[in-house]
C-alpha cells in the first residue's frame, strides 16, 4: 500500500500549523467562562449559557453542532463508495429547515416559560409521567455517546494523517491529550467554551471549503472531468453505485433523507443549542440563514468524486484526509485538518453537555436525589459531562472503529423513536403517557430487531414499498400503537395524568421582540 | 395558510424521480447536483415569506 508510506512521515509543517489553532482554541475554551458572565453552579447557565445567545451565536454553535467532523469525514467517504446515494445528506439538509422553522420556536417558548432544560423535562411537564421522561432521556443519552465516540474517530484519522502513526502510539497519545484538555474546558466553562470556539471552527472550515472547492478541481481539469471521472470509477465498479440513483435507491434516498432530518432535530445536542438562544425569532432567523452550512457540506461531500479523479488511494473515512495532502501544499492541509479536529471538539462538547443535562434532570434527580440545590444539580453535570466523555474515549481507543459506526447507526433509529412524544406533544394534549411509552417500546425493539437482521443496516427491503429507512418503519409502527392504546384508554374513561403546560405556552410571549 | 409554502421543499427534493438525471447540465454539474444547490439557495426565501406572514 503506498498510502502506508505516507504515514510513516510525520507532517510537522503541518502539525505545526495545527497546533498553533488547537493552543488558540485552548485559550478560547477557559476565557469563554467569563464571557456572558454568570454564576455557572446554576444547570441553565452552565448547559444552557444562560439562554442569552442571539442570532449570530446560535448560528455558529448550531452549525458546528450539527454539522460534525464526522459528518465531514464520513458523507465524502461514503460517496467516494457508492455515489449518488451518499448525497442523501443534501435533501436530508434542506427538509431539516422547514421543521425546525415550525417546531423549535413552539419548544423554546414552553421550555424558556416552564424553565424546562431538557426534551425529557419538557415530556415530564407534558404528560405528567417520569418513566416517560426516563425514556426520552435514556434514548438521548444512548444516541449520543457512540457520536460523540464518532467525533473522536475524526480526530484520530486526521492524527494519521498528519503521520502520527509513525510514532508509537502517536495518534492515541494525541488523542488523550486533546480530549482531556477539551473536557477541562467544558467543565469550567460548561456551553459557552464551545459557543466561543465555533466561531474559529467554522469560519476555518468555510475557508477549507472554499479553497478546495476552487484549487481541487481546478487541478482535475473541472467539474465536468470530476463528474465523468466519478462515473467512469462507478461503471467499472458495478453493483449499487453511480453518479445518479439507481433503480430502487430512490425510495431509501428519500427516507433516509427525511427520517435523519427529523431526527436530527430530536438530538439533545441540537436541543441544547437551541433551548440556548435567546428568542424564538432568533431560531427562526437561523431557519433562514443554517442552510449555508447544508451548501458547505454539499461541497464537502463532491470531495468524494474529487478523490476518485485524483486518484487517491485511500479508503473510509481516510479518504479525504488523503485528498488534502495530496492537493494543497503541507501548511495548508495544517489548517484544513485543524479545521477538522475542532469540527470534533466543538460537537463533542455540546454532546457532552446535552448528556449531562439529560443525566442530571432526568435521571439523577427523580431516581437519586429529589432535593438538589443549584450548586449539586451543576455539579452532577459537569461531572456527568467528563464520565460521558472519557467513555467514548475508551469506546475508540480499545473498541473496534464498526462499532461505534453501528452504534451510531442504530442511534440515529433510536432517536426517531422519541419522535411522537416530543413533536406530537408540542401540539396536542391527546397521547397518553403510557400509550406513547408502548409506541416507544415497540419502535425502539422493532428498529433494533429489524436494523440487526440486516447485518446493522440503515435499510429495509418492504414488499410493495421498496428499500425503506427502518427508522421510519419503526416510526410508523411506534405512532400506530400510541394511537391505538390512547384510543382504548379513553375508551375505558381512564383517568389522565396533569399536563403542567397550557395551551398559551407555545406561543411567543405578547411584547417580545417581533 | 403561508405555511403549506413550507411542503414545496418537501416534494421537491423528496420526490426522486423529479431530479435523478444528468441533462440538463448547469457547468459541469448534473441535474440531479446542481438541482440541489438550487433549492437551497430558496429555501431561505421561502422561509422568509412565511415568517413575514407570521407576523401580519
Amino acid at each position: 500500500m503506498s498510502g502506508a508510506a505516507a504515514n510513516t512521515i510525520v507532517h510537522w509543517t503541518a502539525w505545526t500549523v495545527f497546533a498553533f489553532f488547537f493552543a488558540l482554541v485552548t485559550v478560547l475554551g477557559f476565557v469563554a467562562a467569563r464571557w456572558k458572565k454568570a454564576d455557572l453552579d446554576h444547570l441553565h447557565e452552565w448547559g444552557l449559557g444562560g439562554r442569552r445567545f442571539g442570532t449570530v451565536i446560535t448560528w455558529f454553535l448550531l452549525g458546528g453542532d450539527m454539522y460534525t467532523a464526522y459528518t465531514m469525514v464520513a458523507v465524502p467517504a461514503l460517496v467516494f463508495a457508492v455515489g449518488a446515494y451518499g448525497f442523501f445528506a443534501m435533501p436530508y439538509t434542506i427538509v431539516a429547515f422547514p421543521i425546525f422553522f415550525l417546531l423549535m420556536p413552539r419548544l423554546w417558548n414552553v421550555c424558556r416559560r416552564h424553565e424546562y432544560v431538557t426534551l425529557a423535562d419538557f415530556a415530564q411537564g407534558r404528560y405528567g409521567s417520569h418513566w416517560l421522561a426516563l425514556a426520552v432521556a435514556l434514548t438521548g443519552v444512548l444516541a449520543t455517546m457512540p457520536y460523540i465516540a464518532l467525533q473522536l474517530v475524526g480526530m484520530q484519522v486526521v492524527f494519521a494523517a498528519m503521520g502520527f502513526g509513525a510514532l508509537a502510539n502517536g495518534a492515541e497519545i494525541a488523542l488523550i491529550v486533546a480530549f482531556v484538555v477539551l473536557a477541562l474546558y467544558t467543565y469550567t466553562s460548561g456551553l459557552r467554551a464551545p459557543a466561543m470556539i465555533a466561531f474559529v471552527k467554522d469560519a476555518m472550515v468555510y475557508v477549507f471549503v472554499i479553497a478546495a472547492v476552487i484549487v481541487i478541481p481546478a487541478q482535475l481539469g473541472g467539474y465536468g472531468a470530476v463528474f465523468a471521472a466519478a462515473s467512469h470509477a462507478f461503471a467499472a465498479k458495478g453493483g449499487a453505485t453511480g453518479i445518479l440513483l439507481q433503480p430502487g435507491q430512490g425510495m431509501a434516498f428519500a427516507s433516509l433523507a427525511l427520517g435523519s432530518a427529523m431526527a436530527l432535530l430530536l438530538y439533545p445536542h441540537t436541543s441544547t443549542g437551541v433551548l440556548a438562544a435567546s428568542s424564538p425569532d432568533t431560531l427562526r432567523r437561523n431557519a433562514m440563514l443554517l442552510p449555508a452550512y447544508s451548501v458547505a457540506l454539499g461541497l464537502i461531500a463532491l470531495m468524494g468524486y474529487m478523490a476518485i479523479a485524483a486518484h487517491v488511494d485511500a479508503k473510509g473515512t481516510a479518504v479525504v484526509p488523503a485528498l488534502i495532502l495530496k492537493s494543497f501544499p503541507e501548511w495548508f492541509a495544517g489548517f484544513c485538518f485543524a479545521a477538522i479536529a475542532l469540527g470534533a471538539l466543538v460537537p463533542a462538547a455540546i454532546m457532552s453537555i446535552g448528556a449531562a443535562n439529560l443525566v442530571t434532570r432526568n435521571i439523577w434527580r427523580p431516581y437519586v436525589n429529589r432535593n438538589m440545590t443549584a450548586k449539586q444539580e451543576s455539579t452532577v453535570a459537569k461531572v456527568t459531562s467528563l464520565v460521558v466523555k472519557f467513555g467514548a474515549l475508551l469506546f475508540v481507543v480499545f473498541l473496534p472503529l464498526e462499532f461505534a459506526i453501528n452504534l451510531q447507526l442504530l442511534g440515529g433509529i433510536w432517536m426517531l423513536q422519541v419522535f411522537p412524544a416530543i413533536v406530537f406533544g408540542l401540539y396536542t394534549p391527546w397521547f397518553r403517557a403510557n400509550a406513547l411509552l408502548a409506541g416507544w417500546a415497540v419502535g425502539m425493539t422493532l428498529g433494533t430487531a429489524l436494523s440487526w437482521m440486516q447485518g446493522v443496516k440503515p435499510t429495509y427491503p418492504v414488499p410493495c414499498v421498496g428499500t425503506v429507512y427502518i427508522g421510519m418503519i419503526a416510526l410508523v409502527a411506534n405512532v400506530l400503537v400510541a394511537a391505538m392504546f390512547t384510543a382504548v384508554s379513553d375508551l375505558l374513561g381512564r383517568a389522565r395524568k396533569g399536563d403542567a403546560t397550557a395551551a398559551g405556552d407555545y406561543a411567543d410571549a405578547r411584547g417580545a421582540a417581533g | 395558510m403561508r405555511r403549506l409554502l413550507l411542503l414545496i421543499p418537501f416534494v421537491a427534493t423528496l420526490v426522486v424521480p423529479f431530479y435523478n438525471r444528468a441533462e440538463p447540465a448547469l457547468l459541469g454539474f448534473p441535474f440531479f447536483y446542481w438541482y440541489l444547490f438550487v433549492w437551497l439557495f430558496l429555501l431561505p426565501p421561502l422561509i422568509w415569506l412565511v415568517h413575514r406572514g407570521r407576523r401580519a
